[in-house]
């Protein structure tokens, strides 16, 4: 009895239904490149076995990380972790209560977007 | 006038009774990240792309090999229970449960060699 009353019950969020908004978009977006962090973390692990192992292992993987589609997502990962890195103090702005009219949290949204820009590029222009 | 505290109130509630933990558990190690991502994306950042030995020499020192090992740590814990919301949100049944599984499988395996080669690297 205890399944009488579930069916194909709706999931949240529903994505495709809504005006694109920059609450919505910031929303998913910290998503997505909290997700896609993932690789680069697989590409650091890879790396960091590959120079406990040898030189020759190392060679392999320092190749391909180091490499012009390693540097590529690299890049990508770069500001994917810097905007989580806004997203994410925005969000704990938020849980501290501040910030929640739709005006402000449109304003973080976009600090959050501009900020993300700056410090990857800072990032960049420093190494 | 209530004596109990907003996070008090907050506890048990919800389908899952246990969304109020996982969500300060979020914030515990969101705070972390915001303080580990600016060190380890400068440590890692300038040993990249040097030759074997002078990786092998940094990453013996205690400074970035401990920053890398927190970073890892926290930042895996961090991305289970993140990408678990992410799951419980598009999938239901045994593809969610599946799912979840894959990722803490695969977070905890990371982990683990992670800090295999930090720790092979520092001795």
């Amino acid at each position: 009895m205890a399944d009488a009353k579930t069916g194909n019950r709706p999931l949240s969020p529903h994505l495709t239904i809504y005006r694109k908004q920059w609450t919505a978009v910031t929303s998913i977006l910290t998503r997505i490149t909290g997700n896609a962090l993932i690789v680069a973390s697989l590409m650091f692990v890879w790396w960091i076995l590959a120079a406990s192992s040898g030189p020759e292992s190392f060679a392999t993987a320092n190749g391909f990380v180091t490499s012009w589609f390693g540097d590529l997502v690299l890049f990508g990962s770069l500001w994917a972790a810097w905007y989580h890195f806004c997203a994410g103090l925005r969000h704990l702005v938020w849980d501290a209560g501040y910030m929640l009219d739709v005006e402000q949290g449109e304003l973080l949204g976009k600090i959050a977007v501009g900020a993300s820009l700056v410090l990857t590029i800072l990032t960049a222009i420093i190494l | 006038m209530q004596y109990i505290t907003d996070r008090k109130r907050a506890s048990g509630l919800g389908s899952a009774k246990s969304g109020t933990m996982h969500h300060w558990g979020m914030m515990v190690s969101a705070v972390g990240l915001a303080i580990l991502l600016p060190l380890f994306v400068f440590t890692f950042g300038c040993i990249l792309g040097a030759p074997y030995e002078e990786v092998v020499a940094y990453y013996s020192r205690p400074f970035p090999a401990i920053v890398a090992a927190l970073t890892l740590i926290v930042g895996m814990v961090h991305f289970k229970n993140g990408a678990q919301v992410a799951i419980e949100d598009y999938a239901r049944g045994l593809t969610r449960q599946a799912l979840i599984l894959a990722v803490t499988f695969l977070c905890y395996a990371m982990i683990a060699t992670g800090l295999f080669g930090l720790v092979r690297l520092a001795l």
